[in-house]
């Protein structure tokens, strides 16, 4: 019998580290400086990784090999190696970045540097910085549309959308939202832009031709007072259809219906939840619940709550990897 | 040809597309003394800017925001002297054409400022006097308060102590009139929220000055021998706005207890050492700016012109009238690094705002308490609310 036991540790450990295409999600942990890696197929939290100081906004790179993750008080993005599952680089990102997006070919970084009104654009390949531009005051949530052109930063100070010609880096328009936009969102088509404002408590419908704001999300939650629903994260299905939006102290989800903007249910998850992220196939939406230390999962489909995984401290970003 | 030329003109203007707005020009006053109040501890000692420090770090931000709408912001400041009359000194701000004015006086000061100017629909802030009386019996319909009233700081600090379950609370008041008002908010706030003031105290200012050569020996024999012997309690609140006693009593009481209110844990609008909610980009942005820590007076007066950049904005003008009826409105709300939105209590023009609990190196609480509930804003378990208000706006 003993015999048996090397070789089945064996399994297990092929199992493990083979390229089986088991899914991984990284988490960010705000609080405890580490990124914890969970397999989506086991939902359990496989390892713990060491960063710099308060990781928040966390990708994977276009080619799913590496994972960056933003160490604000480090003022540097770090680079996860997804294969060995450790750091090994750093971005030159400016300072104090929060959050950031690849553009389409995973080639231009562009980072939002709260610190001093810039977003920061980097060559991946490089690695270095190869411009900026001047936007409002606390540059935050950033997005790009599906078609490359615009880059999208909200400066939560400010209270605007800035839209950014990604040719020539200049500002093309900025359109006014409510109080603390601090995520943007397009649909997949490109024919909206969906920018959550924390303290204000809403989400703005923008239409990105027209730079308008055409529509606007409010919430309303039975027994809960106004100031506690602030809403963080977006996540738009692929058809545009449903969106989820995190509505942060009011340890909720709320369920909008992606066409009519209305919304057609609220989800209890943990405390204080923060930002969201998708399994490639859809089934799932993993959310950071960041007061709470854990990250619940969303059966999208049933739109029901089906489990909760504990974390490091004060859980903030999420991704995973896309095929 | 005229048709012509104006769509034209018209193609101009939407090809610039972010300067397409028309140019607005906000010019805000600022009025305060010219020489800071003493404090017992040094460090406590005010910078000669404090307050438009605050101000100035807002005009940057509303400028950011500024040059993608064409809106362009100034601050003009005036310092008086004693003897110099606030009514005039507003005068002659509203005069150049300023209607807005950021104000850093005591209260009779400041309505004298701001009834010299109210016929010229000039707009005042408060950002430095926190008597309730200027929101209650002697209210303006034209002054906007930022700072907090006595009220709000008292019931920001009851709740956590009421929270804390430390009860029963050994009131020591200072002989000054704004000592009396604090010690007056202090009760209110025990008898709201169910705490007991076991007993009184009083500390005559006999004069004197607050630094002195032969330094502490007296006064860690006085502090023990004055807090002897009082009845049972949980910890001392002291009311001394004047700087005179409250810093020298923790660690020195004859009971080992806490202290709180003008020393030891105390209510504020703000804290350099608040990190919360954003807040570290605040004071990066601050201490960058003025190689200083950011004050409470300072965060009043950053809020006040946020306020206005906010209104210009917002409704694309710098008509003091038009601005003023935005921020009174549904539709105003401001982030400013409180963990809530920020607004306005339409009955008084007072700011809405969470009381921070500060030991002078950490907050250590952020009121309004869990489970002090209020059917429209749990902002408003904090201060004198819209039913027992005694004012009455113009």
């Amino acid at each position: 019998m003993w015999r048996h036991a090397p070789l089945a540790a064996l399994t297990v450990w092929m199992l493990a580290v083979s390229p089986a295409r088991a899914v991984t999600a990284y988490v960010s942990n705000e609080k405890s400086n580490t990124v914890s890696v969970i397999d989506t197929d086991t939902w359990t939290v496989t390892r713990t990784i060491k960063v710099g100081q308060r990781p928040r906004g966390i990708e994977f790179t276009r080619d799913g090999k590496f994972v960056m993750v933003a160490v604000g008080d480090d003022d540097t993005i770090q680079v996860i190696d997804a294969a060995s599952q450790q750091v090994v680089d750093t971005l030159p990102s400016g300072p104090d970045p929060e959050l950031f997006v690849q553009d389409a070919t995973g080639k231009i970084l562009y980072v939002a540097n709260e610190n001093d009104n810039t977003v920061t654009i980097i060559d991946l390949d490089k690695r270095a910085r190869i411009g900026d531009v001047q936007v409002g005051v606390e540059p935050e949530g950033m997005a790009i549309s599906p078609d490359g052109k615009i880059l999208i930063n909200t400066s939560e100070t400010t209270n605007m959308a800035h839209f950014i010609d990604t040719a020539t880096r200049q500002i093309v328009a900025n359109v006014l939202v409510d109080s603390r936009p601090r995520f943007a969102e397009f649909k997949r088509d490109g024919s909206e832009l969906w920018v959550s404002s924390e303290i204000a408590g809403t989400v703005s419908i923008i239409d990105p031709a027209q730079h308008a704001v055409t529509g606007k999300i409010t919430f309303d939650i039975p027994g809960m007072r106004r100031e506690a629903i602030q809403p963080v994260g977006i996540g738009l299905t692929r058809d545009g259809k449903t969106a989820f939006i995190a509505l942060g102290p009011a340890n909720r989800i709320a369920i909008v219906d992606g066409t009519s903007h209305q919304v057609t249910k609220y989800l209890l998850v943990g405390q204080r939840v923060w930002h969201m992220a998708f399994t490639p196939d859809e089934k799932y939406l993993l959310v950071t619940n960041g007061v709470s230390n854990d990250v619940s999962i969303i059966d999208v489909a049933a739109q029901k709550v089906i489990k909760t995984i504990q974390v490091g401290e004060l859980p903030w970003g999420i991704t995973i990897a896309q095929p | 040809m005229i048709r012509a030329l104006v769509g034209a003109i018209g193609f101009a203007l939407l090809a610039t597309g972010a300067l397409a707005d028309d140019p607005v020009e906000v010019g805000i006053g600022y009025l305060h003394r010219a020489k800071a109040r003493p404090t017992l501890s040094l460090v406590e000692v005010p910078a000669d800017n404090d307050g438009v420090a605050g101000a100035r770090l807002a005009i940057e931000d509303n400028n950011t925001t500024g040059k993608f709408l064409n809106q362009h912001f100034t601050l003009d400041e005036k310092r008086l002297k004693d003897d110099d009359d606030p009514a005039a000194a507003a005068g002659e701000l509203a005069g150049r054409g300023i209607g807005l004015i950021l104000v850093d006086l005591p209260a009779d000061a400041l309505l004298k400022a701001a009834d010299a100017v109210r016929d010229r629909g000039t707009v005042l802030f408060d950002v430095g006097a926190i008597d309730d009386r200027l929101r209650e019996e002697d209210c303006r319909g034209n002054v906007v308060h930022t700072a907090p009233t006595r009220s709000m700081l008292a019931d920001g600090l009851a709740q956590y102590l009421v929270w804390k379950q430390w009860k029963r609370w050994l009131l020591v008041v200072g002989s000054h009139p704004e000592d009396k008002l604090y010690a007056d908010a202090i009760r209110r706030a025990a008898k709201r929220f169910g705490a007991k003031i076991v007993e009184e105290r009083v500390f005559e200012d006999t004069g004197g000055a607050r630094r002195t050569d032969s330094g502490v020996t007296q006064i860690q024999r006085q502090m023990p021998v004055f807090t002897q012997q009082a009845a049972a309690y949980d910890v001392l609140v002291a009311a001394d706005e004047s700087e005179v006693f409250a810093s020298y009593l923790p660690y020195r009481t004859w009971d080992p207890r806490p202290v709180a209110g003008s020393a030891g844990l105390m209510p504020t609008s703000w804290d350099p050492a608040h990190d919360q909610w954003g807040a570290i980009q605040m004071q990066n942005r601050f201490v960058k700016l003025n190689s200083r820590r950011m004050t409470a007076i300072d965060m009043q007066a950053w809020t006040a012109v946020r306020m206005i950049g906010e209104a210009a904005a917002r409704v694309k003008s710098g008509a003091p009238k038009a601005m003023l009826d935005f921020l009174k409105g549904p539709d105003f709300s401001l982030a400013a690094f409180k963990g809530q939105r920020l607004t306005l209590r339409d009955w008084n023009l007072q700011l809405r705002q969470p009381i921070l609990l500060a030991d002078g190196r950490m907050v250590v609480s952020v009121s309004p308490q869990e489970g002090f509930l209020h059917q429209v804003s749990e902002l408003d378990t904090l201060g004198v609310d819209r039913p027992e208000t005694k004012c009455k706006l113009h």
